[in-house]
């Protein structure tokens, strides 16, 4: 693979992440339990989606085909896009919804801070931007995971099962491909089992804070990161693509 | 080549004038976001995000250069720059002053009580942690029992 190549991969790969969980957490613009998180969604959705742009921007210079944000966002087909299968899970209850971001963010957080200092001055500087929010992020996710297993005993049993059922969604982060390997070898880029430790050693510690249990080792689920996808990604990107299918080049 | 007339000084007087269009009592260069100015064939203001998602990036970028072409300058460039990332370290001690006197509270260091800006006080409670924009919460005075926002340190 060409340094271009890679870096266009790669990049695309991250605002792939950006763009789908940005856009599972639109779906939940005036649907939110109270106001502040009203907000605090809506809010956090749009640094996703501007990350998004900015990975995508770039993507497009790396590849020199003439593509731009608005292409790589709406206008490749399913298998080509390369998000954690954890990003695009429905949101289904809030608990479900506040589990996906808890473990997401996690992870990411490690992983910008990771590539803030790989030897692409282009990711890297997306990277240390992105990572100021992402902190915030994670610390806002936590805080509500933490009333709500920490809440009632509804509360608590249902954000359990919402750990239990997402936990396997967790592995494919950790689980080194090609391009992994490739990013880490000609950029510096993350080390995802050095990752994975501390991953777990934070999200272990956030789980005892709110009082729930950590689940056990099972099957992992995977694919996301090779474009192939759970059954809900079909419906996600129909209902993002629909406007630009439907009438391409369409402007405000 | 066209030699150009303008002086990066000139330039950034000019620019001290355009404001934010979230917080219009702040210009963008109190918020801290023009990074630099380039007088050569073409004046190439650079500008840096506040967050990656700010709704206001685009018609901040329409601003800056309506505002130079109506002092004549034609040829107007955008460039964006991400790096150092902007963090509210760079606002300006006026635009501190600014946000005071308009009733937002500036944005303090962690250890550092969160004073209201009507009477001063450093007796305050968080309110909500999410306010109007992203960059605020909502905070109220227990002294003087107004209601009022807080610039969220970043």
């Amino acid at each position: 693979m060409s340094a271009n190549s890679t870096l266009a991969a790669y990049a695309t790969r991250l605002g792939d992440n950006a763009l789908i969980l940005g856009q599972r957490m639109i779906e939940l613009v005036a649907a939110s339990p109270e106001l502040e998180e009203e907000l605090a969604n809506a809010n956090f959705s749009l640094d996703y989606i501007g990350q998004a742009r900015m990975f995508y921007t770039y993507a497009g210079e790396r590849e020199g085909a003439g593509r731009d944000e608005d292409d790589l966002a709406f206008l490749r087909p399913e298998h080509e896009y390369c998000n954690l299968l954890l990003v695009e899970q429905p949101n289904g209850h809030f608990g479900d919804s506040t589990v996906r971001q808890v473990l997401f963010e996690s992870w990411y957080v490690l992983l910008l801070d990771a590539l803030t200092r790989c030897s692409d001055e282009g990711i890297s500087d997306i990277a240390a931007r992105a990572i100021k929010e992402v902190r915030y992020h994670l610390r806002h996710s936590s805080q509500w995971l933490v009333r709500l297993g920490d809440g009632t005993e509804e509360s608590h049993a249902r954000t359990q099962a919402s750990l239990d059922d997402l936990w396997r969604f967790t592995g494919e982060m950790f689980t080194p491909d090609d391009l992994d390997d490739e990013m880490r070898a000609a950029f510096n880029g993350p080390h995802l089992e050095v990752i994975e430790t501390r991953w777990r050693e934070n999200v272990a510690a956030i789980i005892a804070e709110a009082m729930l249990e950590m689940p056990g080792d099972q099957l992992m689920a995977s694919g996301g990161k090779q474009g192939r996808h759970s059954e809900h990604m079909g419906f996600l990107l129909a209902e993002m693509q629909h406007l630009q299918r439907s009438y391409p080049g369409a402007t405000w | 080549m066209v030699e150009t007339q303008y002086r990066p000084e000139q330039i950034l007087e000019w620019l001290s004038h355009v404001p934010d269009p979230e917080i219009p009592v702040l210009t963008i260069t109190d918020l801290g976001i023009v990074r630099d100015v380039d007088c050569g064939e073409a004046v190439t203001v650079s500008l840096t995000p506040t967050y990656s998602g700010c709704p206001a990036t685009e018609a901040i970028e329409g601003s800056v250069v309506a505002a130079l072409q109506e002092h004549g300058v034609e040829n107007v460039q955008i460039k964006r720059v991400l790096s150092p990332p902007w963090t509210t370290d760079w606002i300006s001690e006026a635009g501190r002053k600014k946000l005071r006197v308009y009733g937002i509270a500036p944005p303090e260091r962690r250890d550092r009580p969160i004073a209201c800006p009507r009477c001063d006080s450093s007796n305050t409670e968080i309110v909500s942690e999410f306010g109007s924009t992203a960059c605020k919460a909502a905070y109220r005075c227990t002294d003087c029992l107004e209601p009022f926002e807080y610039f969220k340190c970043l």
